[in-house]
């Protein structure tokens, strides 16, 4: 077994003021809503399909929000609702398309595993595991290309490393020095399995970095501002032509794999300890210990309630969408027509 | 005869094999300590250990690669790859290495595993896991590709496939894993390559695959009830070998084909059932063959767009009665 590599601290590089940190709050919290309403409404059924929910992983997908400058590029999972609102889509067009509503972001042509908005930078979420790695290198290199100093993200899980496509995506962009940042959430399991018991490392993505002359960044993704400090220095150095990096992000999903999943295999007192380092209180502490009103995280959290109520209310009065669009949008004309 | 359910049904037939040679070995994603995800292989690990059914990481290239030299070397591996779809990340083992190995070596290469896998839409899972990929395994020579509509024909063509010298790709209906029927108790296997008459008709032979057998023989009752035409309903239940000889025998009776499948229009197996009967039926058939297929499109993920696209009842009664 590798050695175990160190977690990382704060190097103080990227310190937050308090507006950022108000902001950074808000994000978060409007995540969990999210997901925690996502989770209610399939609860009552009012979701088909699937839904993989990233609650308990708020703080990684938050954070680069805050970082990421509005022109970058996001690539992520089936497990994606948290790296797509956070570009700046509406809750409305996140509940509306797992509910399958017209109002949904994709009209319902894509479901809860594929949320995308070109507009906002969030450009897919891919639901065959790894693919979006290669992918993701590929945008970097139009950036690079282009001159546009742009950055690409990617995000994705720890049962990920494990597939040729993370591999070979890591070498190249390493080779090319593409100005892509690889994120990787080991929430400790890929479905049903924990990650150690199929993984030659401890650590499944920093035990690896080494292997593509990468550095080894081990990082406790629970801890928002810690992640955001990460999420700088690595876009800094993409912009920079530094190249790219491989952060590993420790974190726990707090309900099962997906919809089907009741997370029975995880041990109650491991489940217990990740509860106990939920990142969305960690933070709320945080802020109150270093002179934070509660009056405004208060306001922050009574405003979230509204959106999410809002949005919930305009999903559920949206109507499916028409046949019609069954139709469309398989070619760039606008069709499907496939012979005269 | 127990009620299994199609997911118990797979267990059942690995295990019946499974306890008669020690050499049939499983591995994949989920599927010994969790049961798999669709719970198809709950059990197995309890009966036979955890050397001889494995958990995998999400490396689909590994598990096709191990299956592949396992079995080239005495093993009888049989292979989970959870969703057809995955298929396409690991497809150079499937269509390039192991339906060639025998032929390119002149036959000196034994490949005795199977792949499954879980297959088909109504689920609700979008583009990406939804699709019937049996037209991309039938496109290619060397593997022989088996899809059951139901329990029992689970445990028979399983069992099957684990007994048959060569590679088999098994498609399992993901939105028929619940489903129960009569199961024949002890061992049971059916041959591949012979398809089932699930309901004898006069007027039209209307062949189906899968998830669209239960359709069609629903559509062959309203048909009968509504419109007086008798319908045979054709369970395919393999593709390759194709059992030409029960669709010949059929059309030639009743001068009418029809095909329901789930896949994508373009290059879908009803096209070659079609084409067959064209060269060899041409002068027995009293109207053009029909086709009812999911549209050239990706599956869409809302419900009411998926129904719209999977061939429905609906539409194989309103294709078939307006036949003339
Ligand atoms: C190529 C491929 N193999 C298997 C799957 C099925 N699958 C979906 S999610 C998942 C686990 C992924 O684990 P991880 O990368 O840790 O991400 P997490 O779900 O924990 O966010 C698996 C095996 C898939 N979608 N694609
Ligand atoms: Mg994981």
């Amino acid at each position: 077994m590798a050695k175990s590599t160190e977690k990382a601290g704060s190097s103080g590089k990227y310190p937050l003021d308090k507006s950022q940190q108000l902001e950074l709050y808000r994000i978060m919290a409007e995540c969990r809503a999210l997901q925690q309403r996502a989770h209610d409404l399939f609860m009552q059924n009012l979701v088909k399909g699937t839904t993989h929910l990233g609650l308990g992983q708020e703080a990684i997908a938050s954070a680069f929000g805050l970082a990421m400058r509005k022109d970058d590029y996001t690539f992520c999972t089936y497990r994606g609702h948290n790296h797509t609102y956070v570009r700046g889509i509406t809750m409305t067009s996140v509940l509306g398309e797992i509910m399958g509503r017209d109002c949904g972001l994709l009209r319902g042509k894509g479901g809860s595993m594929h949320l995308t908005s070109v507009e906002n930078g969030a450009m897919g979420s891919y639901a065959i595991i790894g693919a979006h790695m290669p992918i993701a290198a590929g945008a970097a290199w139009s950036a690079q290309y282009r001159g546009t100093e742009q950055a690409a993200v990617c995000f994705f899980g720890d049962g990920t490393t494990n597939i040729g496509a993370f591999h070979e995506a890591i070498n190249h962009a390493a080779i090319w020095k593409l100005p892509v940042v690889y994120v990787c959430e080991n929430n400790q399991y890929m479905e049903y399995t924990a990650i150690r018991d199929v993984t030659a490392v401890e650590n499944p993505a920093a035990d690896r970095a080494s292997a593509y002359g990468l550095e080894s960044i081990l990082v406790d993704g629970n801890d928002a501002e810690l992640m955001y400090e990460t999420a700088m220095t690595a876009l800094d150095k993409a912009r920079s032509g530094g190249g790219p990096s491989l952060i590993e992000a420790s974190t726990y999903r707090h309900f099962g794999h997906s919809r089907a999943d009741p997370g029975k295999y995880r041990p109650d007192e491991e489940v217990a300890e990740w509860i106990a380092r939920d990142p969305l209180p960690a933070y709320r502490s945080k802020l109150l210990s270093v002179g934070i009103d509660e009056s405004e995280l208060a306001a922050i959290d009574a405003n979230t309630e509204s959106m999410i109520d809002q949005a919930t209310e305009e999903a559920t009065n949206s109507p499916p969408p028409p046949d019609e669009i069954a139709f469309t949008d398989v070619w760039a004309d606008g069709g499907a027509a496939w012979r005269n | 005869m127990a009620q299994l359910s199609y997911r118990e049904a797979v267990a059942a037939a690995m295990a019946q094999e499974m306890r008669k040679d020690p050499n049939i070995v499983f591995l994949g994603e989920d599927v010994a300590a969790a049961g798999g995800v669709f719970k198809a292989t709950v059990g197995l690990l309890d009966e036979f250990g955890p050397t001889r059914v494995r958990d995998m990481p999400i490396s689909e290239q590994a598990i096709l690669g191990a299956t592949m030299g396992a079995a080239m070397t005495g093993l009888r591996p049989i292979a989970e790859i959870m969703f057809s779809d995955f298929l396409a990340v690991c497809w150079d083992l499937v269509a390039n290495e192991i339906a060639k190995m025998r032929y390119m070596t002149n036959g000196q290469v034994n490949l005795p595993l199977v792949i499954r896998a879980g297959n088909g839409g109504g689920a609700r899972f979008g583009a990406q896991h939804s699709q019937s990929v049996e037209n991309w395994a039938m496109a290619i020579p060397g593997i022989k590709v088996v899809a059951p509509s139901n329990a029992a024909d689970v445990k028979g063509l399983l069992a099957a496939s684990i007994q048959d010298p060569d590679p088999v790709l098994f498609f399992e209906q993901k939105s028929m894993y619940g489903l129960k029927c009569d199961v024949p108790e002890g061992d049971y296997v059916l041959p591949l390559g012979q398809a089932n008459i699930s309901r004898e008709g006069s007027d039209v032979t209307i062949v189906a695959l899968a998830a669209m057998v239960p359709k069609a023989l629903k559509a062959a009752e309203i048909l009968q009830d509504k419109h007086g035409l008798s319908c045979e309903v054709i369970d395919l239940r393999t593709l390759v070998p194709l059992d030409t000889k029960s669709i010949i025998e059929s059309v030639t009776k009743t001068g009418r084909l029809v095909t329901v499948e789930e896949n994508p229009r373009l290059c879908g197996w009803g096209a070659e059932i079609a084409s067959i009967a064209a060269e060899e039926l041409f002068w027995n058939l009293d109207a053009p063959i029909m086709r009812i297929t999911t549209p050239h499109i990706p599956l869409a993920s809302v419900d009411k767009l998926e129904d719209l696209m999977i061939p429905s009842v609906d539409r194989i009664v309103d294709v078939v009665s307006e036949m003339d």
